[in-house]
């Protein structure tokens, strides 16, 4: 046990533990902008309802992800201030630009949208949340592109062994920006579509505010479908970049040995890291070649062609991979049920299909985290793919203050966790319809744009 | 003008903002028990800042990520050296955050809404101590080694000196929330809030005196600026002149002015602190380590390119904040909706 490996398993933790929080933020914002959208258009008080229930479970989420999100920009200082010394010139920036783009955004108009709904005028609710919805994305570009930047570095040259910036826009729009945003956002949408879809197929299970339940039953079949098609090319596309920019990572997610044409795709092995090959192997010919490089005849490098000291740690990215496309895959083939069920107008008496709706919850939000723990496992040993080791970029500090603030956070965290499921189920279960359709109506001094 | 020292003024500008508007609020935050005798109070004082503490706090982040794209080689080795500190303040604040929308949603005077009520204030009241006492160490200089590392202890950041800055922090806080209050509530709670604020006030000014005291006898590197031009003694000059309008306008002009005056001393009593420093931004007791805004800046391009950025940020920014305070303008209500 050393500081490196205490800040890596702090790291993990509290991102992984942010990361809860993040996705449903990105796509419920998106979503409850479309119901202001639609409340404004249509005048429909069921708009309204919607717009309001989903707001009071959107702002549970947020405080959190909010919260634990400062630890995340705190802690490259803290943890990794050699990587901090090694980055700054680069990585400062996009952390910065989101709190100035993104974070003043989404905390000023979320204020509004939660607090100010009887103050402001209808326009301003719809603006409010468009802005909450910009807010949220934007913060993911902006972090995204930071993270890219340590995947696929581009746009720097060293100097006196630091990277220095040579070229913003090379640097912020490197080789993996774009794929690797539009890959964690649309699995941020798809999550969101899964939420609305289980909390409503909830109420409808219990026959309970159906009203608002049913539109928003719809609402996240069709999203979540929608957005996990678009997933299987933005999906596509990442894995073709990361075959390109990242050979070592794509060697061990699908735990390739031989540098070989017509390299089979995995769908399930055991590595065997002594005898340099899969003890267990379910594949299917030729088919990595052709979908990473478009042809049977490409050549895919295999770990032996790769020094052992540069290998990411072999079972864990290719499990948290695969792992990843299996449980996005199993989300949507149930959400895909569930919409044609929702054409056939069947879907309130498949009540099988909607207990699938909810039991894939925890599945979707796993394969989101497991996405992050693929990419940034699959980088290892690089905290800069190439050019800085993790081992070379943790700060020097004390044994004895990292062990401490490591158990601090497990049981903080676990506190958290515990509190957000509890008011999560608690105003889940608790919501009435009728009850706060009342209290909302006789609120507030003015009503202007109803 | 040179980019490494515009960034040393955005910086300082971020500080300040921060100061003076998350001030309050961890200002009302560690007043909540000591001013809200009654549910109905405290219902008050937590919307009395519901609307705003979120984005006052992000001029932390913001402040946190502009440090580490300007100065990196000072984000890392002040974040490094105050390990245990920063991850207090950050505990603090998570806590903080969670619990001032959770308490709302537990059970009236159930155990779970009393701790979290605890969570709420010790976590307003953490950050507002600390902040002080990092800002003292940084003022005196810490003991860096030639990797720029803190070689000291956590317990070496307990100094006097220290924790006179802490203090002081820790009761310009308390003066921004009850100043805060005195024109944000109504009734008896505003009564005593504007009581407490005075009070408040008569002990900032003595911890005020007090640190420029110790800084004169342990420090006179402070000073240095300050004897070779000056002409700079305007600033500290006119901080004092606006504490001492805060005290008069608390005392007699009960109402906003007591806030915007405190709130402006607050910004130039950091302001004399930053011209005192400057041009380091860590020093180091051994004055060749020290990292100013030269030695410790990011390449001149980055610094231009970030400096984009918030010329085209930052007035939008600052218009929605100010939309964000007029939306939300009047006395605070018990039965305010929300979360």
């Amino acid at each position: 046990m050393d500081v490196l490996l205490l800040s890596r398993i702090q790291f993990a933790l509290t991102a992984g533990f942010h990361y809860i929080y993040v996705p449903l933020t990105i796509g419920l914002s998106v979503l409850i902008f479309l119901m202001e959208l639609r409340r404004h258009q249509t005048k429909r008080v069921v708009y309204d309802q919607m717009s309001r229930f989903w707001t009071k479970l959107l702002a549970i989420n947020f405080v959190i992800g909010v919260a634990t999100g400062i630890t995340m920009e705190f802690q490259f200082g803290t943890n990794w201030a050699n990587y901090s010394r090694f980055v700054g010139d680069i990585f400062g920036a996009p952390l910065a630009a989101e709190g100035i783009f993104a974070f003043f955004l989404e905390s000023a108009f979320i204020a509004l949208m939660i607090f100010g709904k009887e103050r402001i005028s209808s326009f301003m609710r719809v603006f409010s949340s468009l802005m909450v919805a910009i807010g949220t994305n934007l913060s993911a570009f902006w972090i995204l592109a930071a993270n890219s930047w340590q995947q696929t570095p581009a746009g720097y040259q060293l100097v006196d062994g630091r990277a220095q910036l040579t070229d913003f826009a090379a640097a912020l729009f490197n080789y993996s920006t774009m794929p690797r945003f539009l890959h964690a956002v649309v699995g941020a949408y798809i999550l969101s579509g899964v939420f609305l879809a289980a909390v409503s197929a909830y109420y409808v299970l219990k026959n309970k505010n159906l009203a608002i339940a049913k539109p928003s039953l719809r609402w996240g079949l069709i999203f979540g479908v929608v957005f996990s098609v678009l997933q299987i090319f933005v999906g596509h596309w990442h894995a073709k970049e990361v075959a390109v920019y990242q050979p070592a990572k794509l060697a061990a997610f699908e735990l390739q040995w031989e540098t070989q044409t017509h390299a089979p795709l995995l769908l399930f092995a055991l590595p065997d890291k002594e005898a340099q090959s899969n003890r267990i192997e379910i594949a299917v010919p030729g088919m990595l070649s052709y979908l990473a490089f478009g042809s049977t005849e490409a050549s895919v490098t295999g770990l032996r062609d790769i020094p052992e000291d540069e290998w990411a740690p072999l079972a864990a990215s290719s499990w948290s991979f695969h792992l990843m496309v299996g449980f996005g895959c199993i989300t949507a083939v149930v959400l895909l049920i569930g919409l044609i069920q929702q054409w056939r107008g069947k879907i309130e008496l498949s009540r099988r299909v909607l207990k699938a709706c909810i039991v894939i919850v925890p599945l979707v939000y796993l394969a989101n985290e497991l996405g992050w723990m693929a990419a940034e496992v699959g980088r290892q040993p690089w905290i800069v793919q190439n050019l800085l080791r993790t081992t070379d970029a943790v700060s020097a500090v004390s044994f004895a203050h990292v062990a401490i603030v490591l158990t601090l956070f497990c049981v903080y965290y676990l506190i958290l966790f515990i509190l957000f499921l509890y008011f999560m189920m608690k105003s889940i279960r608790n919501f009435n319809l009728a009850e706060a359709s009342a209290n909302s109506g006789g609120k507030g001094k003015s009503r202007r744009g109803k | 003008m040179d980019l490494n020292l515009i960034w040393f003024l955005l910086v300082g500008i971020l500080i300040v903002g921060y100061s003076v508007l998350d001030g309050f609020d961890l200002g009302v935050g560690s007043l909540y028990f000591f001013l809200g005798k009654t549910a109905d109070e405290k219902k008050v004082l937590t919307h009395s800042i519901d609307p705003f503490w979120h984005s006052n706090e992000v001029w932390l982040l913001t402040g946190g990520g502009a440090l580490f794209a300007a100065f990196p080689l000072v984000y890392a080795s002040a974040f490094s050296a105050f390990y245990l500190p920063l991850f207090l303040v950050l505990f603090a604040l998570i806590a903080r955050a969670v619990a001032i929308e959770y308490k709302v949603k537990a059970g009236e005077r159930s155990g779970l809404q009393k701790a979290l009520e605890i969570a709420f204030s010790l976590g307003s009241f953490l950050p507002a101590l600390l902040y002080g006492v990092a800002m003292g160490n940084v003022a005196r200089g810490i003991p860096l080694d030639g990797a720029q590392n803190y070689t000291g202890t956590f317990f070496q950041l307990l100094n006097p000196y220290a924790l006179v800055f802490g203090l002081l922090g820790l009761s310009a806080f308390l003066l921004q929330g009850s100043a805060y209050l005195g024109f944000k509530t109504e009734g008896d709670l505003q009564k005593r809030a504007q009581r407490t604020a005075l009070k408040i006030w008569l002990v900032f000014l003595i911890l005020y005196l007090g640190a420029t005291l110790f800084s004169y006898l342990s420090t006179p590197q402070l000073f240095a600026n300050y004897l070779q031009y000056p002409i700079l003694l305007l600033i500290p000059a006119l901080s004092w002149l606006l504490t001492l309008l805060t005290g008069h306008l608390l005392r007699y002009k009960p109402g906003s002015k007591g806030f915007l005056a405190s709130s402006a001393a607050l910004g130039l009593m950091i302001l004399t602190l930053a011209v005192g420093m400057f041009p380091n931004l860590l020093p180091a007791t051994n004055p060749n380590g020290s990292l100013n805004i030269y030695n410790a800046a990011s390449s001149p391009l980055t610094l231009k390119i970030m400096l984009i950025v918030v010329c085209i940020g930052l007035p939008f920014v600052l218009l929605y904040t100010v939309y964000l305070y007029y939306v939300f303008h009047g006395k605070a209500k018990a039965d305010a909706g929300g979360y």
